[in-house]
């Protein structure tokens, strides 16, 4: 089976008057199709840099990276990226953000308005599909901006914390969703994240980087002996806490 | 800019007060109607007093009636002027070159804005000029444009602009640049170009902001018009108070 993603080597430096720092170095792993994986690590690790050079937002300036077997310039199709704040843009209908990227893109053929309609369906948000962002809560906000990422159809999905901006309620309940979602959908994912327990409970493999400059310092495998496997389930198993533990070591070293 | 003006709209629309209210609630309304009341009623209270004022002590001649004028003489000239027709034709023509320049200083520091936020470099080459230009004092200017182009129309437009324009295009742009940059990303990240960033996000984000842009500017345009119209005029506003200045009738006699 060919991984969707491999990076070989990957690093980046920012230069600013002040210097030059390394932000990332000799990042190599890959990830395989439906694969979701978490990454965790201190803050200033580089966690953001590394989704922005796969996301093509910054240029790859050492070592080696391919989705589905291709150079990131060539790769042509969009990789879904979302961010920290849902960026709904308030003068626009739920139905017209999510419609962004595919106007962007020129895609808008009536199958993906058939696509969106469904997704709005199956996620609750059709009823709002006329209102403007400001009438949702927060956690439908942030099932629309999924919505519009996935309008795209991506192979590949980055989440940059995508739900620290909520409360710790619909947070829970949030990646509940979107995890549920993402893995109807099948869609390899990449998820950086500050909470330990939120990636632990959604991922395949958690990766574990060190602080400045940051480097892949540890990885797990996460299995889970509950059935259905959701975000919600996973915090129950009783291994959850083994390899919050052993992950936390990990993350913790990295502070003192 | 039809999405953005519906989403105006409904932002009014939500404001819509229910029907079927609880007593605790109408009183609530009712007092907050009464507060409005109070200040609307005080704010016309201030006016006449004013008025009244200004006519007893020019009457009794507190002040000096000669300089200060009375309010009832203001309004018996402005009565005149009117049956004159004369009063509609200044008005006219200083209106006219007001909207004139106005058009002209917001349609060209929305490009000029546009043009900055494209080029950050130019931007920060050309940004001390806008600074000393803006603070420039504008009547400064004067002498040359009566020159360059003459005693006309031209001159006091040119003038008007030269007083709104810098100070627009500033805000504009600082409108523009202090749009949340992760927008931006969004729409990188959705494969988006510059120009998509600038359609979609940047000029949407702003409308506000150029909104109140546009009020200030208004009134500025007119300063303008009337700076211009004291050296260049013929007609108009600036031109019947140079004229009531020079002749020492503070009212059209």
């Amino acid at each position: 089976m060919q991984p969707i993603l491999e990076l070989c080597n990957v690093g980046y430096t920012y230069h600013t008057t002040a210097g030059e720092t390394v932000a990332l170095k000799d990042i190599s792993f890959s990830v395989n199709p439906g694969e979701f994986i978490s990454i965790v690590g201190p803050s200033g690790c580089g966690k953001s840099t590394l989704l922005n050079i796969i996301a093509g937002l910054l240029p790859l300036s050492q070592g080696e990276l391919l989705i589905n077997g291709m150079s990131r310039d060539d790769y042509k199709e969009p990789v879904g990226y979302m961010l920290q704040k849902d960026h709904l843009l308030e003068w626009r209908t739920i139905y017209r953000n999510i419609t962004l990227g595919l106007e962007i893109q020129k895609k808008l053929t009536e199958d993906a308005k058939r696509n969106i309609d469904s997704m709005l369906k199956t996620y609750g948000l059709d009823d709002f599909r006329n209102s403007y962002p400001r009438h949702l809560s927060g956690g439908m906000r942030q099932r629309a901006a999924l919505i519009r990422t996935l309008a795209l159809s991506p192979e590949l999905l980055l989440l940059d914390e995508p739900f620290s901006a909520l409360d710790y309620q619909t947070r829970l309940n949030v990646a509940d969703d979107i995890g549920n979602i993402i893995k109807q959908q099948g869609i390899s994912t990449i998820l950086v994240t500050h909470d330990l327990s939120e990636a632990i409970s959604m991922a395949d493999r958690v990766f574990v980087l060190s602080a400045r400059p940051g480097t892949l310092k540890a990885e797990f495998p996460i299995d889970l002996s509950v059935t259905p496997r959701t975000p919600r389930t996973s915090r129950n198993a009783p291994e959850f806490r083994n390899y919050f533990n052993a992950i936390w070591k990990e993350v913790d070293n990295e502070h003192s | 800019m039809n999405t953005a003006k519906s989403y105006f709209k409904s932002k009014k629309k939500n404001q819509a007060i229910p029907t079927n209210i609880s007593p605790a609630q109408a009183a609530f309304l009712r007092k907050q109607r009464n507060t409005r009341l109070q200040i609307r009623g005080i704010q016309w209270l201030i006016f006449i007093v004013f008025l009244i004022l200004w006519e007893i002590t020019a009457h009794y001649e507190i002040i000096n009636s000669f300089i200060f004028c009375s309010p009832s003489v203001i309004a018996k000239c402005f009565w005149e002027m009117l049956q004159g027709g004369t009063l509609f034709k200044h008005i006219g023509i200083t209106l006219l070159e007001t909207i004139i320049s106005f058009a002209i200083v917001i349609l060209g520091s929305i490009f000029i804005a546009i043009l900055l936020w494209w080029n950050p470099k130019l931007s920060k080459i050309v940004e001390p000029y806008m600074v000393i230009l803006n603070s420039l004092p504008k009547s400064a200017l004067a002498p040359i444009l009566i020159v360059w182009l003459g005693a006309n129309y031209k001159t006091i437009i040119v003038c008007a602009i030269s007083v709104a324009v810098f100070g627009s295009i500033l805000n504009i742009y600082t409108g523009f640049v202090t749009v949340e940059s992760d927008k931006l990303k969004l729409i990188q990240t959705l494969g988006g170009t510059r120009l998509d960033c600038l359609r979609l996000v940047v000029i949407p984000a702003s409308l506000e902001n150029i909104l109140s842009v546009m009020k200030v500017n208004i009134g500025l345009c007119l300063v303008g018009v009337i700076i211009g119209e004291f050296l260049a005029a013929r007609a108009g506003l600036g031109y019947l108070i140079i004229y009531g200045s020079q002749v020492f009738t503070c009212v059209r006699k």
